[in-house]
């Protein structure tokens, strides 16, 4: 299986060209967010300057980081956490900042998924405890913003990512492998009861 | 005790680092049921080469390194509260080494300290006994997965699942199935059925101290157990929910008595990233031997 290379920037025909099931992997900067920022920015709170997340990607991931020096830090491991906690706030902070996608693991649910649609987004699942093969395709920590505010996993980490290995779970067309699986493992429960 | 401390830097390194042989095995022979060319054998390989790398670097298979759970055997006349500071030490220690991702938050004001120590953070569960050797298991449990644990007060009307063993079954398929793909599967399920509703799942989870290849020594358990393992794995689920064979990689049953009012069924899901490890100590808190 080739995986479709995707590299920043991310247009929307880009997105839009992509299906569930594609695997993929994806080349450029992307900035980590999870729990404490997506509330953060659902409740209209601003992104420090120097953020670019307007038609970027954010990445459901709370890596452990070693800080080597100033502004000099090493990814120890940082595969992605579950997505669907930010199923009430990810929706919005789609169509606010023209996201081309959000990495996470678990997928995520309807309102992202029209979302996703609308704006042209795509979700990309990652191998969710897959640390190591996932810290390995970081290439550069580029900077950290709200550290001190949030703490270290909450924080948003701007990296540099390179043929990260993910897979298309919603994509751009209101398709969803995750709804998919749910219908068919559900009907089958029914059977074997 | 002067070695307890490092020893137990040792413990939590290696449990971070790397998959007790038990799990590698069931997550190879995962592997090899997922057809060639599925995203479900690619995500089954780079999970099987994110194992290799952990070990070899000496790093966490996961970034969430879980809430730390030590379970501990001691002769009768051992110094526990010395026991409890040497596990706060060894956290904190492994937590500037990297082997432990800061990870403990206070709840009410959202502060994370980084050092990994709070209250209930670690959990050591103390238990002595008559034999003169100490033993101390470490289980780290990640936070995705532990999101996906349920707890079923029987009868459930809408799962037709009555008060007996299947009923109890109906309530773990059901877990399984709601679960998904979201506690990063293929998993294992540790469950209780009875106890209360703290005990269950404190027993649940004590579960995955067992190694995957054993067999319950009651028939009835035994029998359940080997049913919603068949059970699951014929749901399609499959790796990280992808679609595939493999859905859980293994099925843990215990039992505690209840109260007549109560049946609770407590499942417990433990991710692929199976992070469990023990050790033997000698007198003098040094490691003599490896559980698992």
């Amino acid at each position: 299986m080739n995986p479709i290379q995707l590299e920043a920037p991310f247009s929307e025909d880009k997105i839009r060209s992509l299906r569930v099931g594609d695997a993929v992997e994806i080349t450029g900067v992307v900035y980590t967010g999870r729990d404490a920022v997506h509330k953060h920015l659902h409740e209209g709170g601003d992104l420090p300057p120097g953020i670019r997340l307007t038609e970027g990607m954010i990445y459901h991931c709370g890596p452990v980081v070693l800080t080597d020096g100033p502004s000099q830090w090493r990814v120890v491991a940082a595969g992605p956490t579950t997505s669907a906690r930010e199923e009430p706030y990810q929706a919005d902070i789609i169509r606010r900042f023209r996201l081309r996608g959000v990495i996470g693991k678990g997928g995520m649910g309807a309102r992202t998924l029209v979302a996703c649609k609308e704006t042209g987004c795509a979700y990309f699942h990652a191998v969710g405890g897959a640390a190591q093969v996932l810290a390995e395709r970081i290439r550069k920590v580029r900077n950290v913003y709200f550290e001190r505010e949030f703490g270290s996993p909450e924080a948003i980490w701007e990296i540099e990512i390179e043929r990260f290995p993910v897979v298309v779970t919603m994509d751009a067309h209101g398709d969803s492998l995750h709804q998919r699986v749910l219908d068919s493992s559900k009907a089958l429960l029914a059977k074997y009861l | 005790m002067s070695g307890l401390k490092p020893s137990l830097v040792e413990l939590i390194r290696r449990t971070s680092a790397e998959m007790p042989s038990d799990v590698q095995e069931a997550i190879l022979g995962a592997l090899e049921q997922e057809a060639r060319g599925t995203i479900a054998r690619s995500a089954m390989e780079i999970i099987e080469r994110n194992i290799q790398m952990a070990r070899h670097r000496s790093q966490p298979i996961c970034q969430d390194t879980g809430s730390i759970h030590f379970y501990v055997d001691a002769p009768i006349g051992m110094d526990w509260p010395g026991f409890e500071e040497a596990a706060r030490e060894a956290v904190m220690e492994a937590t500037r080494k990297g082997h432990l991702r800061q990870n403990s938050v206070d709840p009410i004001t959202g502060m994370n300290d980084g050092t990994n120590v709070g209250p209930g953070s670690p959990a050591v569960h103390l238990h002595a006994w008559r034999s003169p050797e100490t033993q101390v298991r470490l289980l780290l449990k990640g936070g995705g997965c532990e999101n996906v644990g349920a707890q079923y007060s029987l009868p459930v009307e809408g799962l037709k699942a009555s008060r007996d063993l299947e009923g109890c079954r109906r309530a773990i398929l059901d877990a399984v199935v709601q679960a998904q793909g979201k506690g990063c599967g293929p998993g294992v399920l540790g469950v209780c059925i009875g106890g209360d509703r703290a005990t269950g799942y404190e027993h649940s989870k004590r579960q995955f101290l067992r190694l995957l290849s054993d067999r319950n020594p009651l028939p009835e358990l035994d029998r359940l157990e080997q049913d919603v393992l068949r059970t699951a794995n014929q749901l399609g689920i499959g790796p990280m929910g992808f679609g595939g064979k493999t859905t859980l990689l293994g099925v843990k049953i215990g039992a505690l008595n209840r109260v007549p009012a109560s049946y609770f069924v407590s499942v417990s899901y433990m991710c692929w990233a199976f992070r469990r490890q023990g050790v033997v100590l000698n007198p003098a808190g040094d490691i003599q031997e490896w559980l698992y």
